[in-house]
């Protein structure tokens, strides 16, 4: 029995996240280079849009704050641990997060509600996005789960993840201390893996293309199909001599 | 000066018969498709009515196209900060309703439904579920409809007109109404392209048509929000933002796009324009009674040779500003002034110019003129002296002074609100008219002939131009295509040398949706 749970250890703890972060990698790249045309975040909006609202902002709002709070965990966990040596702090952090948790879980359920209802958008859904939704919930399910009965989650990420998480990206995975943790904190890690894997074949691509450069590039775009006036110039290299028009 | 060129379009709304030739030729070519089927890239409205998508034109509904902020101006429904804040929930979507849910029939169940009493019918089907609808809109759902309360009363550019003037538009024996093509405007400051955050959305330097790339559109649909005249669809199947895209593969084997090529009332026009790329700014942050004058100023003379010589250093190719002399477009909107963009305060500098209907405000007519007009013969009482056209200076232009349809509505529609702007151009009409009469017929004194040339500002030269272009003008005469260079260029976008050993052009994956 032990050798099996080691078994079940060994490959959902080391084996999963390496072929997580493979199949994410190289599946992004491929997708994005072969199939651009289906890189899109496929908003239903058009099709409905009052429900959607109260499914899609507390979602994306909470999952972002989600986000980049494991993100702080994971790299500057020393950072969370001082912030959390005070209990009122600690008790700020542990109970935003848990509010923003909710508004993931009311939200997500908000969307899965109108997916399957709404036949508009039921012709617009997929099976990848019911994958990714009943995979998304399952995420928030446990992650309120883990936070509500194991506590204090922000500082025990800190001190038995973060450590496993960097062995695992540096090549050396130790999972000694994870290992002995309860198993919704496993599923909720293993939901984690899947969501990593399954990014590439389904509409979580959007999150990789978020367009930030929007904030900096000039509100026109002007596109040339040759350089008018590089062509001109005498000095312009060859490769840059287009034909002129004329 | 950064001159640049641009193709620019001109519809004669006097010429439109309302046909629809033009949307359904469009919509054959490019919207044909599933998730475009609502779609109509160009689309023919009656105006007075509500139009495509439902009052696209009130902006307080829509929140589309640019509002001036201390001095510059800034996207009214999107931008930086309100099109990130809102990406994952758009408050100024319009969503398909808005539009019509698009439907067909199952026509089958004529054929194969089995021997009753009754008659079988086909019966409405949405082409987006599947499923029986009753149909609530549709395209051209306001055809005509002018007068209607649903309608032509909730039309947006009632603004201002009084009720009484409001009521007298209703009157059945005065009702009027004309038609209002539109297609996308390729804007010299375009809302859509501003609004896109992924910059999917570009304009082409060459030749300034709007295009959306599709490959690089990832459906955070705030062109469609953007765009005040609602010419940015969101295709609901693949996730994509589409537009017209002015048949640029027509335009650059030099055929004119679908839709002029089948207008049957031939009222489309298309040709180059040179402007001044570095007035954009200006001229769209300008304020708004002189928004048409500033954007009128952008466009150069395209025989000055200053302009010409600033042309050539920056690229534009000899053979393009050739057709810039030609072009019908220069003629209508610069050198006569007959020409006026749709809705200019949007900020968006359109490129596509209507000259404004004189024929729904000259048939004005008074009872008493009826009881005197009933003993004329049918066609002189319209000519006649001191009758329609008065004698005396002021009444010259009687009928445009009295139009039964408001100067007031019109200037809504074409001059941000300025009736003067109207008025002059609705005069030049009615000087080309006088002056043809006066050639074909010889009736009128030609004092007042002359008279009524110089107060449009015309003169009898040009108004025999005016006339030739607009009712004689050959296929070449009224579009004026620059040649793309193909030998240079796969595509517009596409070096030759860049594809040399490829194959094809365009990119070969299947426009499918995604996962
Ligand atoms: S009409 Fe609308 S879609 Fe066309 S260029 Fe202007 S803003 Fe863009
Ligand atoms: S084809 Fe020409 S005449 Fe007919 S509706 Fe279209 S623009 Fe008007």
């Amino acid at each position: 029995m032990d050798a099996f749970f080691n078994a079940l250890n060994n490959f959902f703890l080391i084996g999963l996240p390496y072929i997580a972060l493979f199949v994410f990698l190289i599946g992004s790249v491929w997708r994005y280079t072969s199939t651009r045309f289906k890189y899109s975040s496929l908003s239903s909006q058009f099709l409905e849009g009052r429900q959607l609202f109260w499914g899609s902002v507390p979602f994306h709002m909470g999952i972002l704050f989600l986000f980049f709070g494991h993100l702080t965990a994971f790299l500057i966990p020393r950072g969370v641990l001082l912030w959390n040596n005070h209990p009122a702090r600690l008790i700020v952090l542990e109970v935003t997060a848990f509010i923003f948790g909710i508004a993931v879980l009311a939200g997500l359920a908000n969307l899965i509600y109108r997916r399957l209802t709404n036949p508009r958008v039921a012709v617009v859904t997929s099976r990848m996005d019911y994958a990714i939704l009943s995979l998304l919930l399952l995420q928030v399910v446990t992650g309120l789960w883990v936070a509500y009965s194991f506590r204090w989650g922000s500082s025990w990420f800190a001190s038995v993840l973060t450590p496993y998480l960097w062995s695992v990206f540096a090549l050396q995975p130790d999972i000694t201390a994870v290992s002995a943790l309860p198993w919704v904190v496993k599923l909720h890690i293993v939901g984690a893996y899947l969501t990593v894997l399954l990014i590439p074949f389904s509409r979580l691509v959007h999150f990789l293309v978020v367009p930030l450069d929007y904030i900096w590039r000039p509100y026109q775009q002007v596109v040339w199909y040759w350089q008018r006036k590089e062509v001109r110039r005498s000095g312009t290299p060859w490769s840059l001599k287009r034909p002129l028009n004329n | 000066m950064d001159v640049r060129a641009q193709i620019s379009m001109v519809f004669h709304l006097d010429k439109c018969i309302g046909c629809h030739t033009c949307s359904i030729a469009c919509k054959n070519i490019w919207t044909d498709r599933k998730g475009a089927e609502y779609m109509w890239w160009n689309n023919v409205e009656t105006k007075p009515g509500t139009g495509y998508p439902t009052k696209w034109e009130d902006q307080d509904i829509y929140k589309g196209g640019w509002e001036k902020q201390n001095g510059s101006i800034e996207l009214k429904g999107a931008g930086r900060k309100k099109g990130l804040l809102n990406i994952f929930h758009n408050p100024n979507l319009p969503v398909i309703d808005d539009y019509y849910e698009p439907f067909t029939y199952r026509y089958l169940d004529l054929i194969e439904s089995p021997a009753s009493d009754d008659q079988p019918t086909a019966r409405p089907v949405s082409l987006i579920t599947g499923k029986p609808i009753d149909i609530k809109m549709g395209p051209n759902w306001d055809d005509d409809l002018s007068g209607t309360p649903d309608y032509a009363r909730k039309d947006p550019n009632m603004q201002g007109l009084s009720a009484a003037e409001q009521e007298a538009m209703f009157q059945l024996e005065r009702m009027a109404f004309f038609y209002l093509p539109r297609i996308c405007n390729h804007c010299l400051n375009p809302a859509c392209v501003a609004s896109c955050p992924s910059g999917a959305i570009y304009k082409r330097g060459e030749d300034g048509v709007v295009l959306i790339n599709q490959q690089v559109c990832r459906a955070w649909r705030m062109c469609v929000t953007a765009c005040p005249y609602k010419k940015s669809y969101y295709n609901w199947h693949t996730g994509k933002s589409e537009k017209c895209i002015l048949c640029y593969p027509r335009l650059e084997s030099g055929y004119a796009p679908a839709c002029m090529h089948s207008c049957v009332g031939r009222i489309r026009y298309l040709g180059v324009i040179l402007y001044d790329a570095d007035r954009i700014e200006a001229a769209a942050s300008s304020e708004t009674e002189s928004l048409v004058d500033s954007q009128l100023n952008m466009l150069l003379d395209p025989f000055d040779p200053q302009v010409i010589q600033a042309a050539k250093e920056n690229g534009v190719p000899d053979s393009t500003i050739k057709a810039a002399q030609y072009s019908p477009t220069y003629k209508f909107v610069k050198k006569w002034g007959m020409a006026l963009p749709l809705h200019p305060e949007f900020r968006t500098l359109p490129m596509l110019f209507y000259v404004p209907p004189l024929l729904p405000v000259m048939a004005s007519l008074s009872n008493q003129d009826l009881e005197q007009g009933e003993k004329m013969d049918p066609i002189a009482k319209f000519w006649k002296d001191d009758w329609l056209y008065d004698t005396s200076t002021e009444g010259l232009w009687g009928t445009i002074d009295q139009a039964r349809f408001p100067l007031k509505y019109m200037a809504n529609l074409f001059s941000a609100g300025d009736e003067e702007k109207v008025k002059l151009v609705l005069k030049k009409l009615m000087a080309v008219r006088i002056h043809r009469r006066d050639v074909t017929v010889g009736d009128i004194p030609r004092e007042k002939v002359q008279q009524a040339l110089s107060e449009a500002g015309l003169d009898a030269e040009t108004a025999e131009e005016v006339y030739q272009l607009t009712s004689l003008a050959k296929f070449d005469e009224r579009f004026v295509i620059p040649p793309a260079h193909r030998e240079q260029a796969i595509e517009m976008l596409e070096f030759t040398g860049d594809t040399k050993g490829s194959v094809g052009f365009g990119f070969k994956e299947k426009p499918q949706r995604g996962l």
